[in-house]
């Protein structure tokens, strides 16, 4: 798929404070149309805020949001409505009803925010549902399902209303490595077959890097990286390297410590 | 000192215009929620179903210690024929209303701001906004709209129990005739008291649902921080402000009722 000129998402200098602690300190970011994107960052530096001031579920302090030309601004109620019937959010812990089942998990956006009949809501959730290939669980309760089952739903109802741009807030946290390699591969697959731009941000640089076509890693309250995969493994900066190499300093540090050397701690 | 009052006072200020808008806004957000009927009707059997048993236990109990109490206190002026009258007025005037409220509050409003509660530390809440759904209009208008149903026939269950235990204490077990019992019942409760009576009932179920959505929504402004912590300090604060709000309104409105 060809890149528009236009990014469909672009961040200009956003600033988020809580109380003397400046989260987010002049983040800027673009985020190309049919692409997917990932937003590295360790814990703390501030990925799931940038995420939910994207959202709206936070209001940013200073800065602009500009969705497919439109400028996003707390005043303007039809652009934040527009942005908000063009884009969905996976959260953390998925966000699912857990009094509701699979299928009405999945019809619940297109319930109450569409004029769809009864019957068109249905055969479209279970659409859904079919293609995460979790149709033969519609009338099981989020309880019921596995942990990737719980994330495919919470997917599931993210696509249901055929979005343009998916917000997905560290996806893969808490999971091993064989679930957040199914993870991302799970949100490389649907991107390309629903055709939506996708905003992930994670701390999982081996994923993030094979499964996205641009990454930027943020650092200090602003984005000190971005750009391809390839530019990112290929980046000598201080901050981008000692990030992405942190696996051979962990091996480096562990060497040191049973040969008994001394190791400084640093801030976790 | 008096800075201290007036930062208090700015706060509550605050905060009842805060509640003041919570409330206006889940009524008015609730008139282009699809689906609200099946809403409502979850929410009046969480609210009326689920809460009868310990209405009516707690209903009948009541108007078995009036009964006992009043009968030996009425003996003593050889007034017992007016204990049916007795029973009757303090039901249905004061302790129907007051004690079903609280009842409701007990569980059925502990459960509400728990779940809120919960709802808005899994992000679920969050969930409904970014999907441009009212979550005022989805999660709590059905709630406050059922309580306007179910308090009133609650309070009424609970007044229709409680003068059967009166009458179970007077008659069966200390001896008043039946009749006498309750031709004192028909002669003392009139339309103005029954008025005042689901008065009562609708305010309380309005405020108590209104205050324990409110605190289970704002979970997350918790001073108790976040997770489970959160939600159990929202929950006892939501259980322990209806409970006072319901004796604070009790006195309002029967002050001016009077």
């Amino acid at each position: 798929m060809a890149i528009s000129a236009q990014p469909l998402l672009k961040v200009e200098s956003l600033h988020k404070r809580f109380g003397a602690a400046a989260v987010l300190a002049g983040v800027s970011l673009e985020v190309p149309r049919g692409r997917l994107v990932s937003v590295l960052g360790r814990s703390g530096a501030g990925k799931s805020v940038l995420l939910k001031c994207l959202a709206g579920v936070l209001s940013a302090d200073e800065g602009v949001v500009t969705f497919d030309g439109h400028v996003l601004s707390e005043g303007d109620a039809a652009a934040r409505a527009d942005f908000r019937r063009r884009c969905s959010v996976l959260f953390q812990g998925n966000a699912l009803f857990d009094s509701l089942t699979a299928l009405e998990n999945v019809a619940l956006p297109l319930e109450q925010t569409t004029r769809l009949t009864e019957r068109e809501i249905r055969a479209r959730s279970l659409e859904a549902l079919r293609q995460l290939e979790l149709d033969a669980h519609s009338d099981h309760y989020p309880g019921e399902l596995s942990g990737g089952m719980q994330k495919r739903l919470a997917l599931a109802r993210a696509i249901v209303t055929q979005p343009e741009l998916v917000l997905f807030d560290e996806p893969t946290a808490g999971l091993d490595p064989l679930r957040r390699n199914a993870v991302f591969t799970m949100i490389a697959k649907y991107q390309r077959q629903f055709h939506f731009t996708a905003l992930v941000v994670t701390h999982d640089v081996p994923e993030a890097l094979v499964a996205s076509d641009r990454v930027a890693l943020l650092e200090g309250g602003t984005m000190c990286f971005q750009g391809t995969s390839a530019e990112f493994s290929a980046s000598t900066d201080g901050v981008v390297s000692a990030f992405r190499d942190s696996e051979a300093a962990l091996g480096t540090a562990l060497s040191s410590i049973r040969r008994g050397e001394v190791v400084p701690s640093e801030d976790t | 000192m008096v800075r201290s009052v007036g930062r208090h006072t700015l706060t509550l200020v605050h905060t009842l215009g805060d509640f003041a808008l919570f409330t206006i806004r889940a009524f008015h957000e609730a008139a282009g929620s699809r689906k609200l009927a099946r809403r409502v009707v979850c929410s009046m059997f969480e609210q009326g179903v689920r809460c009868l048993p310990v209405i009516v236990i707690v209903g009948v109990f009541t108007g078995l210690v009036l009964g006992l109490q009043g009968y030996h206190v009425l003996n003593k002026f050889g007034s017992e024929s007016l204990l049916g009258t007795l029973v009757s007025l303090s039901i249905v005037r004061e302790l129907g209303p007051v004690l079903a409220a609280l009842m409701l509050v007990g569980q059925a409003g502990s459960a509400l701001a728990a779940e809120l509660g919960m709802q808005r530390q899994t992000e679920q809440i969050a969930a409904l906004e970014t999907m441009g759904v009212s979550s005022h209009a989805y999660l709590v208008a059905p709630r406050l709209i059922a309580a306007l149903i179910v308090y009133p026939l609650q309070t009424a269950v609970f007044c229709c129990i409680g003068m059967w235990g009166g009458s179970v204490s007077g008659t069966m077990l200390l001896g008043l005739e039946s009749g006498v019992y309750w031709s004192a019942v028909e002669r003392a409760v009139e339309a103005h008291d029954v008025r005042e009576c689901m008065t009562k009932a609708v305010t309380f179920g309005l405020l108590t649902v209104a205050l324990c959505a409110y605190q289970g929504f704002h979970a997350h402004r918790s001073s108790a921080g976040s997770g489970a912590r959160a939600v159990s300090a929202s929950t006892t604060r939501a259980v322990v402000m209806s409970s006072i709000v319901v004796l604070a309104a009790d006195y309002v409105i029967t002050s001016f009722l009077v």
